[in-house]
């Protein structure tokens, strides 16, 4: 089969479009045969380019792979299409997502350390939900299982990878921060006075 | 003092001080323990008084603020050079750790989430969405006996089988069988009965009991029994030569 580039873009949009799953390049190429990994990618962003923005959907990398997603901003039509209601995530959910997904691979009492909180509940759900997966087994007593996040968090949140995932350091310096007041210590109780506190 | 205090749902002791020294605009390199232990407290308090089931969690960092507290109000020594650590080091650290995941969190929800802000093709909600236009059926008016109704039919259909997922449990013969050689090496015997029962898991044990056997198949062990029903000892076997005996 001899494919000019148009048809090779074509058969790249035919393919993304009717794969389930995110599509990764080495799919396309192994079922594109002829074509070069770098004519691929170029038609790749060919079609991103299209895709741009006066359409109802986008071209997306995403999970290592590439599909087609829906505009966020349509977003309250789709849900009336689907008849669902948005899912969201509880707080314990997100976070012991982020543990997991910062820190893996790691341990449920390492989770637990890091919120404060069992965590075992959170856990399970997000091991139905198939958002992490287990790793295998830690090497210490009592053999713990090791976490890890699984493909399918990377598509339920639109990453490329995890490499992607805003850094922490990155995050931190959102927020404002100081520099630790070293071996500078402030008395509460010289400015307490008298015994009013609370004492349990 | 009063503190008008809305209970939010805290998910644990870190997440409630760190609502605290927000509140309280407090820097949080330079916690006022005293102070805060004391809204701490109030707050579980507020929970006890509102029947909340107050969780240990609550209750063991009530007892690190108070440790912390007691620890600064103790003197400085001047023969403890400067550098001493702060009592509350660990804590802020843990603190800081915390507001970075809980800011991981809000990141993450604020990213186009799938089924909630992007969407992709799927198959299963066309056909449904055919079906219905075709049968003129309105899934929403289907209640929840046609549902338990359906649902027994489809789970008299099932084969017999156990739905839940297991996740197997990888342990090796020869960790067993090794763990068995070294117990052997300190100790002189090992009754057969406490060998199994070391065992957490129904694989684990039965693991075991196949250590067991190919040991004695290799006559690396010898297994006595005094008594008709008394307990069944494992030694290590002296020599090559020596005859695996009895049950």
């Amino acid at each position: 089969m001899k494919e000019t580039k148009d048809d090779l873009k074509a058969i790249i949009e035919a393919l993304i479009l009717a794969s389930e799953k995110p599509l990764s390049i080495d799919r396309m190429k192994e079922i594109i045969e002829e074509a070069s990994m770098q004519d691929i990618v170029q038609c790749i962003s060919l079609l991103q380019e299209e895709y741009r923005e006066d359409r109802g959907f986008y071209l997306s990398e995403v999970a290592e792979g590439y599909q087609f997603r829906t505009r966020p901003r349509y977003a309250p039509y789709l849900q009336k299409l689907y008849k669902i209601k948005a899912p969201k995530f509880s707080q314990p959910a997100l976070e012991t997502l982020a543990i997991i997904a910062y820190r893996q691979p790691i341990t449920r009492a390492e989770v637990e350390e890091l919120r404060g909180v069992d965590a075992g509940g959170v856990i399970k759900n997000l091991l139905d939900k198939k958002l992490i997966k287990i790793l295998g087994k830690k090497d210490v007593p009592g053999r713990p299982m090791i976490y890890g996040t699984a493909r399918e968090f990377l598509e339920a949140f639109g990453l490329k990878d995890l490499k992607s995932l805003p850094t922490l350091k990155d995050l931190a310096e959102l927020g404002e921060r100081k520099e630790p007041a070293q071996a500078e210590l402030v008395f509460e109780g010289n400015t307490e006075g008298t015994g009013e506190e609370t004492d349990a | 003092m009063s503190y008008s205090v809305k209970l939010q749902a805290f998910e644990g002791p870190l997440d409630l001080l760190l609502h605290l020294i927000k509140k309280a605009e407090i820097d949080i390199y330079d916690i006022p323990i005293a102070d805060i232990t004391r809204q701490y407290l109030d707050y579980i308090e507020i929970m006890k008084t509102l029947n909340l089931d107050v969780a240990g969690e609550f209750l063991l960092m009530a007892a690190t603020l108070l440790h912390i507290k007691s620890r600064m109000l103790l003197p400085v020594s001047e023969e403890v050079d400067q550098e001493e650590e702060d009592p509350r080091a660990d804590l802020v650290k843990q603190l800081l750790e915390y507001q970075n995941i809980k800011e991981a969190a809000f990141s993450l929800d604020k990213r186009d989430m799938l089924d909630r802000d992007v969407f992709v093709r799927k198959a299963f909600p066309e056909e449904s969405d055919a079906e219905e236009q075709q049968q003129g059926v309105d899934l929403e008016g289907v209640t929840l006996f046609d549902l338990i109704e359906a649902f027994k039919k489809v789970i008299a259909e099932l084969p017999e089988e156990a739905a839940h997922e297991v996740f197997a449990e990888r342990i090796s013969m020869s960790d067993k069988i090794s763990f068995i050689l070294e117990t052997l090496s300190t100790e002189d015997n090992i009754s057969f009965y406490d060998l199994l029962k070391g065992g957490r898991s129904r694989p684990e044990v039965i693991v075991t009991f196949l250590a067991i056997l190919e040991l004695i198949k290799l006559k690396m062990i010898k297994i006595h029994q005094a008594a008709a029903c008394g307990p069944i000892l494992v030694y290590k076997a002296v020599n090559e030569e020596a005859v695996v005996s009895d049950q």
